[in-house]
């Protein structure tokens, strides 16, 4: 019954995007177009997967003083392994995220998971919860680039709706719809649980999960 | 050298292609720092300096290094090793050697090592294939670019701080909400390049 609720709580309750606010970069910049944010989720939840678990094997292994580049190091491999296999197995994807796909390595949602969860728990609880907030961050991803391509395009998964095709609203598209549409979900998860959902009013570097890996790379 | 098109890289750096409201690279510090002017500042700057280190030091490690060696495909974890020891060296000859710009900007500078804008320009100027004076033009602009983006919207959130919006929408959904009008702002800037220097 834990592990269920390690598997589902990044889904809704503890969304990376939407409640957590981490990986705000890339979620703004690729999701334009639905078939490019699902394969921007995919990538980054196999990097996530694949780093939580290399992390927690090695959580009693490397010291805690150089834990934040020991797993930068580890993600950024598995970056370049991802990098790898997209450019190799779907080219016009790689075309399309460009410089999203290395800066993978500095998308806060898989830092932050390793810093919040994968080095305290072990190897099937950090997978669970790299699988759940993987689908988290992709489902969130993609729901606005859905809301974003439909509107702004006319177009879903590249399909074309009828009517909407004729009559798109460029500006969601483009990047001040993004800003908008951001904000505004993360007012509607605030509005359907009466803003019990997000804690942090504010959004400052004392809240961000890097801001600990920051300070202990400095020191 | 063609001096003309140094200066097409950099205005399109600073305006047209903005890190922060064009290709949303460093929304973190965009969103966490701009409370007030002076923090802004702050980070902004130390985000110009390190981007124009990181640069100096990543171009020649990628050129020189890397892909005459056949192994080009390192050049993610290469730069963010590279970029993270890069800030720390800073950090510590700065604190030794010129304290006054250390009280300036050290609180800053760890905070930029994960800072996507950062490593995103290094990486740019490799996909790019830009010359070596060409990248830290770039750098320099996509910096000066995030200074302008942070300085400006640090006046709106001035503004912002002082309204009363609808209670969903208090703290972090008005911030975004007011950077998509910057944001719309910056769209003027659409064509300026080509205006001025021709295509």
């Amino acid at each position: 019954m834990k592990k269920l609720k390690t598997l589902t709580v990044g889904l809704i309750k503890e969304n990376p995007v939407l409640v957590l606010v981490l990986g705000t970069c890339p979620t703004l910049a690729i999701s334009t177009n639905a078939v490019n944010s699902l394969g921007m989720g995919i990538a980054a939840s196999a990097v996530l997967l694949g780093s939580n678990i290399f992390i927690s094997l090695l959580r009693n292994i490397i010291p805690d003083k150089v834990r934040i580049p020991c797993y930068i190091v580890v993600i950024a491999s598995f970056v370049t392994l991802a990098e790898m296999v997209v450019e190799a197995f779907a080219y016009s994807l790689y075309q399309a995220l460009g410089i999203y796909l290395p800066l993978i390595v500095v998308n806060c949602v898989i830092l932050g998971r390793a810093e919040m969860f994968a080095n305290k728990n072990g190897v099937v609880d950090s997978a669970l919860d790299a699988i759940g907030m993987g689908a988290g961050f992709t489902l969130a991803i993609v729901a606005m680039a859905s809301i974003r391509e439909i509107f702004g395009s006319g177009t879903w998964f590249g399909m074309e709706l009828p009517w909407l095709i004729n009559n798109n609203i460029s500006i969601f598209t483009m990047a001040p719809g993004g800003f908008i549409i951001y904000g505004c979900l993360i007012a509607w998860v605030n509005k359907i649980s009466k803003g019990q959902a997000i804690k942090k009013k504010e959004f400052g570097c004392e809240d961000c999960p890097s801001a600990a890996a920051c300070g202990k790379l400095a020191s | 050298m063609d001096f003309k098109l140094l200066i097409t890289i950099m205005m399109s750096a600073v305006l047209v292609n903005n890190y922060v409201l064009r290709q949303f690279l460093g929304i973190c510090p965009f969103l966490g720092v701009s409370k007030d002017l002076k923090n802004a500042a702050g980070m902004s700057i130390a985000v110009i300096f390190v981007m124009l280190m990181a640069t100096a030091v990543t171009w020649p490690i990628q050129i020189k290094l890397l892909e005459p060696n056949g192994i080009g495909y390192l050049i993610t974890i290469v730069f963010i090793l590279v970029i993270a020891a890069l800030v720390q060296l800073v950090e510590t000859i700065l604190k030794k050697y010129i304290p006054a710009l250390y009280t300036a900007l050290g609180v800053y500078l760890p905070l930029i090592t994960t800072n996507c804008a950062v490593l995103g320009v290094t990486i740019a100027n490799i996909n790019e294939s830009y010359t070596f004076i060409e990248s830290m033009t770039n750098a320099l602009g996509s910096g000066l670019g995030f200074f302008l983006a942070m300085v400006i919207f640090s006046g709106v959130r001035g503004q912002v701080e002082s309204s009363k919006p609808p209670k969903s929408f208090e703290g972090l959904p008005i911030t975004l909400v007011s950077a998509a009008l910057i944001s719309i702002a910056f769209y003027g800037f659409n064509g300026v390049i080509e205006g001025l220097f021709g295509k």
